[in-house]
C-alpha cells in the first residue's frame, strides 16, 4: 500500500478520499487554489500545497503543477476525484511519466471511452447492445438526414465529443432535422471545439440505470446498478440503488454487459458503464442500451457503498497498489436499499440558477451519512460547482430508505445561500416516485408542483420575528418588563415578494405574543427551548439581515431595516448583477448617454447570457467592472448618474 | 443572613390580604389602562389614518425589541380636567436603544393634538429632572399644538412651566446628556423649541412641522398665505432652514435615524458598584400581596417583604438590636448592593439616630439606598419630644437629604408626616419614587386631623361656654376624613405626580432594579453632609 498519495480535487470527493486513506493508514497531500486556502479538505489532510488561483484553469487543472506538488511531497499516488483531470489521458500520462501511480484506469481505457462513436462502436464489436443509430465519419448534413429516417423519428442529435446535455437535440419529425443539427453543431464547436454528431433513437419512457464495475487491468467485477433516473436537464438529483422493479435476470444481463465492456478496454479501478433503458414496458433484458463509460469514481458512488458494504475508494487505492481484485463476483451481494440526494447552492425558482453565499448554519442529521466539503461558516464561491453535500441513507427495503431520506432531508439545516433542499424534499415526496416509477422525464413533467413555493405557516412567520427581534436567545431578566400593559414592537420581513408585517408583545423573556398576517402566535420558553402555540421552534439562523427558520426544508425572510429601505427608495442608480456570473461584454463607458432599454454588459452565467439593461435614462457615472471579471449575485455593473428629475 | 419568612400562605389571612391587595391593584389597573388608551378610539383611528404611528408604537418601535420600559408619570392627570388628558397627554420612561438607557418624551397627539396641560408640564419637566440627575440622554418624540389655551396662566409663566424644557434641554446638552428630537406632527410656537434646541432632530416628511406661528396666526398677523408645509416642513426645514438634520420618509424611518443617532453617542456607564450575579429571592415576590396586611393600621414585619426583594432573600441586618422599629442593612436587588431602609413601626429617637448612621455608611461605601416607606410618623408625647426626638429625627433628614449616593423609595404603606422625610420623600429628592396601589400619603391621618381640628374647636367652644354634641363632632370631622381619604389615595397622588409611578407590588423587585440600574448611568459623587444637630 502506498505510504503517502495526493487528491488532485477539492470539496467533498476530496474529504471523502482523505476519510478512506487515513483510515488505511494512508498519508494524503491535498492541493487547493486561493480560493480554497481555508477549505475543509485542506484542513482534513495531512499536508496541503497552494497550486494557483481560484479560476479551475489556474489550479485544479493545471496538472504539472500537480505532479510538481505531488513529487515535493513524495506522494506516490494522485487519486483524481471526479471532473478537473480526472478523465484526462494526458493528464493519466504525464503522472506516470513521472513516475507517479494514477489512481484510475489508463490512460488508453480514458482515450478509448472518450469519444462517444468510437466507443460505442467498440462496445458493439464487444457485443454490449448499443442505442440503434448512426455514429459514421460522414458527417454531410444530407447523410445525417438520412440516417436519421432510416433509424426512425424521434431521433436525438448528439455532439460526438459532448456530456452534460451540451451539444443535443431531440428531433420530433424530419422538418426539424436540419434546424436541429444546426444548433447542435454551434454548441458542440463553442463547447468542445469539435462539431461532429451522432444520431440516435430517441428512447421513450427513458431510465438511466448504470452499472459500477471494478477492474484490475484484465478482469473485472460489477457491483449492481444504480438507478440515476431523476434527472433536470441531464444533471442527477437523486440516486437510488438498487433500480426499482430490477428484475435478477436483468441485473445479470446489464451487470455481465458492463463487465464486458469494462474487460474489453483493460479497464482497471472503479467505472461506471451508463445504459439507457427503455422502460416502456417494464424493465426488459432486451431494452437497455450502452450510452457511455465514465472512467472515475462517480458521485452518486455512495448509494453501491450502502447496498454492496464496500468501501470503493479503499478498492481504489488497493488495486492502484497493485492488489488484485479484493472481491470475486461471487462475493458480492446486495443488501438493502440505499438513496442519494445531492444539495445544491441554487436559486430554484430562478430556474435553478447557481448560487453563491456564506454558510450561515449548516447542520446535517446523524442518522444519514453526509459527505460535503464544506462547513457552517465556508463560502460557496462561484468558481466551483455549488453543491453543498450529498446525503445519502440506507434502509432494509426502499420504502424505509425513502422514508429515511424525507426525514433526512426534513432534519437538514442550511443557511446562507438558496438551496435546492425544499425541491429535493418534494422529490423525495413525490408519489410516483415512492411508487418507483421513475423515469427521466419525471421531474419535468412534475416541475410546478415540485418547485411550488411552500405555504408558510404563522408560526413560522413568528419564530422568524422572535429572531428578527434578537429575543430567542434572550437572556435580560428584564425583557418585555413595563409597569402595565407590554408594549407593541412591529417587526416587518420579507420573503421574495411576500411581506410579513409582525407585531411583538413580549410579556416576559419566556413569553412573546406575536401577531401575524395568519393569526396571533404565542411563543413560550420553557427549559431553554421555546414552542409556538405549543411547536417546538424548528430553529432559526441568521446572517446579516436574513432569517432562515428551518422549517419546511429552510424558509428564509428577510428583516427590513427601514434606513436600507429609505436609501434605496431615493436610490436605484446602480445596476447589479442578477446572479453570479463573468462579465463578458460591456457596452458603456464613463460619461456615456443612454437610453432606458439600452444594453449596457452581458453576463455569462450557466452558459448563457444575460444583458443587463438601463432601466431608465440617464448618463453612466461609472462602469465598475472589466470585461472578463467574474462577479457575485447583486454586485454593481455599471452606476447611472444620479437623476433628480426622477427622485 | 438568609431571611426565614413566618408567613403561612394557607392562612386564610394570606388569602383574605391578597384579595384585598388584587382589588386595589384592579382599580389601578383600569385607571392605567384609561391612560393608556389616550384620546379615545376616534382620535387615534383620526391619527392612524394620517399615516402615524400612535404614540405608544413610536414608543415601542423606538426602543429594541423587548426593551424593558420604566414608564415614569403613567397615571399623570388621572381624573383632573374632567378626564381630558389621559397621561397627561404624554408618554414618559425610561428604555433602551441599542443597550444604552435613555428617556423617552412622546406627545400623545391624540389627547387634544398633544397640547400642555398643566400636569403635562410637569410630567415633561419630571422625564427630564430624571434625565439629568441619571445622565440619561433624552429623545422628543413630539407632536404637540403647544401650550394649551385655557390653561395657559398655569403652564406658561412660571419657572417650573413650559420654558423650563428648553432651559432643562440647554443645561443637559452642557453637561454631554444627549438631547434627539425626532419630529413627528405639529411643533408649534414654543414647542418649536424642543426640536430648536435638540442636538440632533430628525422630521418626518410631509408630517412633521417646526414653526413659531401656525399658517393662521401667520395670515392673521401679517396676510401672508402659506401652507403649513412651506411654512415649516421637513423639506424646509433640512434644506432650507437647517432646523432639522434628517429628513424621514416616515415614522419607521424617523424611529430608525433616531436609533442610529443613539447608536454613536459613544457613552459608557460610569464605574459605580461591585455588581454580583443576580439570583432570585428564596421566597416567591406574588407572596408579598399575602404576607402584607390589606389594612394600613395592621402592624407587620416589613421583613417579609424584604425577603421577596432582595437576592437570595439575603439581608445582612445592621444594628438589628437597637432602635429596631427602623430596619437597616446590606442586601443586593438583582446583582446591585443596595442599603435598605425601612420601617417596622413608629421612629423613636434611636431608630433616627440608626438611620443616620446607616445613610452615612452607605454614602461612605457609595451604595445606592432603597427607602422601603410605611410609617406613620415619629413618635410623639412629652417624653420622647423631651429627650429631643426633633433633634434625632433632624440628624436623619440631614444624612437622607445630603447624600449623594442614589436613593430609590418605594412607598410600601403609610406615608404620614416628618416620617415621610426621614424616608426619603418626594421632597428628598429620590432619584425614582414608586407607590404601591395599598399606600396611602398625607401630612397625618384623616382621623388624626379631624381629630386635632375637632378638638381646638372643642376647647374654643368649651371656654366660650358652647356645648357640642357627640353627633355634632362627628358631623364636623368627617368632610375632613373623607377629604383626607380621597386625597392621601395612589391614584390622587400619582395623577398630581407626586411620585413616578403606581407599581404592582409583584413588580417591585424589577421596578427597584431597572430604576437603580437607571441611576447608575451617573456618577456617585461624594457625600457633603450638613452640620448635624448633635
Amino acid at each position: 500500500m502506498f505510504g503517502k498519495i495526493l487528491i488532485a480535487n477539492r470539496g467533498e470527493i476530496a474529504v471523502r478520499v482523505i476519510r478512506t486513506a487515513r483510515e488505511m493508514g494512508v498519508a494524503t497531500v491535498a492541493v487547493h487554489s486561493d480560493a480554497d486556502a481555508d477549505a475543509l479538505h485542506v484542513a482534513l489532510a495531512d499536508e496541503a500545497v497552494a497550486i494557483g488561483g481560484a479560476a479551475p484553469a489556474d489550479s485544479y487543472l493545471r496538472g504539472e503543477r500537480i505532479i510538481e506538488a505531488a513529487r515535493a511531497t513524495g506522494a506516490e499516488a494522485i487519486h483524481p476525484g471526479y471532473g478537473f483531470l480526472s478523465e484526462n489521458a494526458d493528464f493519466v500520462a504525464a503522472v506516470e511519466a513521472a513516475g507517479l501511480v494514477f489512481i484510475g484506469p489508463s490512460a488508453e481505457a480514458i482515450r478509448k471511452m472518450g469519444l462517444k462513436d468510437a466507443a460505442k462502436r467498440l462496445m458493439e464489436e464487444a457485443g454490449v447492445p448499443v442505442v440503434p443509430g448512426y455514429m459514421g465519419e460522414d458527417q454531410d448534413p444530407a447523410r445525417l438526414a438520412g440516417e436519421a429516417g432510416e433509424i426512425g423519428y424521434p431521433v436525438l442529435v448528439k455532439a460526438v465529443a459532448g456530456g452534460g446535455g451540451k451539444g443535443m437535440r431531440r428531433v420530433e419529425r424530419p422538418e426539424g432535422f436540419a434546424d436541429a443539427l444546426a444548433g447542435a453543431q454551434a454548441e458542440a464547436r463553442g463547447a468542445f471545439g469539435n462539431d461532429a454528431v451522432l444520431i440516435e433513437k430517441f428512447v421513450a419512457t427513458p431510465r438511466h440505470i448504470e452499472v459500477q464495475v471494478f477492474g484490475d487491468g484484465t478482469r473485472a467485477v460489477h457491483l449492481f446498478e444504480r438507478d440515476c433516473s431523476l434527472q433536470r436537464r441531464h444533471q442527477k438529483v437523486i440516486e437510488e440503488a438498487p433500480a426499482p422493479g430490477m428484475t435478477e435476470e436483468m441485473r445479470e444481463a446489464m451487470g455481465a454487459a458492463a463487465v464486458r465492456a469494462a474487460e474489453a478496454i483493460g479497464y482497471r479501478g472503479a467505472g461506471t458503464v451508463e445504459f439507457i433503458v427503455d422502460a416502456s414496458d417494464g424493465l426488459r433484458p432486451d431494452r437497455f442500451y450502452f450510452m457511455e463509460m465514465n472512467t472515475r469514481l462517480q458521485v452518486e458512488h455512495p448509494v453501491t457503498e450502502m447496498v454492496t458494504g464496500i468501501d470503493l475508494v479503499a478498492w481504489q487505492l488497493r488495486v492502484a497498489a497493485g492488489e488484485p481484485l479484493p472481491a470475486a463476483q461471487s462475493d458480492l451481494s446486495l443488501a438493502g436499499h440505499a438513496f442519494e440526494a445531492r444539495l445544491y447552492a441554487e436559486d430554484v425558482p430562478a430556474g435553478f440558477l447557481p448560487a453563491t453565499g456564506r454558510l450561515s448554519a449548516l447542520a446535517f442529521p446523524e442518522r444519514a451519512r453526509a459527505d460535503t466539503g464544506v462547513r457552517a461558516g465556508d463560502a460557496i464561491s462561484p468558481h466551483y460547482d455549488p453543491m453543498i453535500a450529498k446525503l445519502i441513507v440506507h434502509g432494509p427495503t426502499r420504502a424505509v430508505a425513502l422514508a429515511k431520506l424525507r426525514r433526512a432531508l426534513g432534519d437538514t439545516q442550511v443557511a446562507g445561500t438558496v438551496t435546492n433542499l425544499a425541491f429535493l424534499g418534494a422529490l423525495a415526496a413525490h408519489a410516483g416516485f415512492a411508487r418507483g416509477e421513475v423515469d427521466t422525464g419525471l421531474i419535468d413533467r412534475d416541475l410546478a408542483a415540485l418547485t411550488a413555493a411552500p405555504a408558510v405557516p404563522a408560526r413560522v412567520v413568528a419564530e422568524a420575528a422572535l429572531a428578527a427581534g434578537g429575543l430567542s436567545e434572550t437572556e435580560d431578566p428584564f425583557a418585555g418588563f413595563t409597569l402595565w400593559a407590554p408594549l407593541a414592537r412591529s417587526v416587518h420581513l420579507t420573503r421574495g415578494e411576500d411581506v410579513f408585517d409582525c407585531v411583538l408583545r413580549v410579556c416576559s423573556p419566556d413569553r412573546v405574543e406575536i401577531d401575524t398576517a395568519g393569526g396571533a402566535v404565542t411563543a413560550e420558553r420553557r427549559a431553554g427551548a421555546w414552542r409556538f402555540d405549543g411547536v417546538p421552534a424548528a430553529g432559526t439562523a441568521r446572517a446579516g439581515g436574513r432569517i432562515t427558520v428551518f422549517a419546511a426544508h429552510g424558509i428564509a425572510f428577510d428583516v427590513v431595516d427601514p434606513l436600507a429601505q429609505a436609501a434605496a427608495a431615493t436610490g436605484e442608480n446602480v445596476i447589479e448583477a442578477p446572479m453570479p456570473g463573468r462579465v463578458t461584454r460591456v457596452f458603456v463607458s464613463d460619461g456615456d448617454a443612454v437610453e432606458a432599454g439600452a444594453r449596457l454588459a452581458l453576463l455569462e452565467a450557466m452558459k448563457m447570457e444575460h444583458a443587463l439593461t438601463a432601466w431608465r435614462d440617464g448618463v453612466v457615472a461609472e462602469v465598475l467592472v472589466a470585461e472578463g471579471d467574474q462577479v457575485e449575485a447583486g454586485a454593481g455593473l455599471v452606476r447611472l448618474e444620479a437623476d433628480d428629475d426622477a427622485s | 443572613m438568609k431571611l426565614q419568612s413566618q408567613a403561612l400562605p394557607s392562612s386564610e389571612a394570606f388569602r383574605a390580604n391578597r384579595e384585598a391587595h388584587l382589588e386595589a391593584l384592579r382599580v389601578v389597573e383600569e385607571a392605567a389602562a384609561a391612560a393608556q388608551a389616550g384620546g379615545g378610539e376616534r382620535a387615534r383611528t383620526r391619527h392612524l389614518e394620517r399615516g402615524k404611528m400612535l404614540p405608544r408604537e413610536r414608543v415601542a418601535n423606538l426602543l429594541d425589541p423587548g426593551s424593558p420600559f420604566l414608564e415614569v408619570g403613567a397615571l399623570a392627570a388621572h381624573g383632573m380636567y374632567d378626564g381630558a388628558a389621559p397621561g397627561a397627554g404624554a408618554i414618559a420612561g425610561i428604555g433602551r436603544v441599542h443597550g444604552q438607557e435613555v428617556m423617552v418624551v412622546c406627545n400623545d397627539a391624540t389627547v387634544k393634538g398633544g397640547t400642555y396641560y398643566p400636569m403635562t408640564v410637569k410630567k415633561h419637566l419630571r422625564a427630564q429632572e430624571i434625565a439629568e440627575e441619571n445622565r440619561l440622554p433624552c429623545i422628543y418624540l413630539v407632536d404637540s399644538g403647544g401650550a394649551n389655551l385655557p390653561n395657559q396662566d398655569e403652564v406658561f409663566p412660571d419657572r417650573d412651566h413650559f420654558g423650563r424644557i428648553f432651559y432643562n434641554q440647554a443645561r443637559m446638552s452642557a453637561k454631554n446628556i444627549p438631547q434627539i428630537a425626532v419630529v413627528m406632527g405639529s411643533c408649534t410656537a414654543g414647542g418649536a423649541y424642543v426640536p430648536a434646541m435638540s442636538d440632533v432632530t430628525i422630521i418626518v416628511k410631509e408630517q412633521g412641522t417646526i414653526f413659531l406661528a401656525g399658517p393662521p396666526l401667520v395670515q392673521a398677523a401679517t396676510g401672508e398665505i402659506v401652507s403649513a408645509e412651506d411654512l415649516g416642513g421637513g423639506d424646509v426645514h433640512t434644506r432650507l432652514s437647517g432646523v432639522a438634520d434628517y429628513l424621514a420618509e416616515d415614522d419607521t424611518h424617523a424611529l430608525a435615524l433616531a436609533r442610529r443617532a443613539v447608536e454613536s453617542l459613544n457613552r459608557t456607564r460610569p464605574d459605580t458598584v461591585d455588581w454580583q450575579a443576580p439570583e432570585p429571592p428564596a421566597y416567591d415576590p406574588e407572596e408579598i400581596l399575602g404576607v402584607v396586611p390589606a389594612d394600613l393600621r395592621t402592624p407587620y414585619d416589613i421583613h417579609e417583604v424584604i425577603a421577596r426583594l432582595v437576592d437570595g432573600s439575603r439581608f445582612d441586618a445592621f444594628k438589628p438590636r437597637f432602635g429596631d422599629t427602623l430596619v437597616t442593612g446590606f442586601a443586593h436587588v438583582h446583582g446591585c448592593p443596595v442599603g435598605i431602609i425601612a420601617n417596622n413601626g413608629v421612629l423613636f429617637s434611636e431608630a433616627a439616630q440608626k438611620g443616620a448612621h446607616f445613610v452615612e455608611l452607605c454614602s461612605q461605601r457609595r451604595i445606592p439606598l432603597v427607602f422601603l416607606q410605611n410609617i406613620t410618623g415619629f413618635m410623639v408625647g412629652r417624653r420622647y419630644e423631651n429627650e429631643g426626638i426633633a433633634r434625632h429625627g433632624a440628624k436623619m433628614v440631614t444624612a437622607v437629604a445630603t447624600t449623594s449616593v442614589p436613593k430609590i423609595t418605594m412607598l410600601v404603606g403609610g406615608s404620614f408626616g416628618a416620617g415621610n422625610y426621614g424616608m426619603a420623600g418626594r421632597a428628598y429628592q429620590p432619584r425614582f419614587l414608586w407607590t404601591w396601589p395599598n399606600s396611602r400619603i398625607s401630612v397625618m391621618g384623616g382621623a388624626q386631623a379631624a381629630g386635632v381640628l375637632a378638638t381646638v374647636k372643642r376647647n374654643a367652644m368649651e371656654k366660650a361656654g358652647e356645648t357640642w354634641t357627640e353627633a355634632e363632632e362627628a358631623e364636623f370631622k368627617r368632610p375632613t376624613v373623607e377629604m383626607f381619604e380621597r386625597q392621601s389615595h395612589p391614584l390622587y397622588a400619582s395623577a398630581r405626580l407626586w411620585d413616578d409611578g403606581v407599581v404592582d407590588p409583584r413588580k417591585s423587585r424589577e421596578v427597584l432594579a431597572l430604576s437603580l440600574r437607571a441611576a447608575l448611568n451617573a456618577p456617585i459623587e461624594e457625600t457633603r453632609y450638613g452640620v448635624f444637630r448633635m
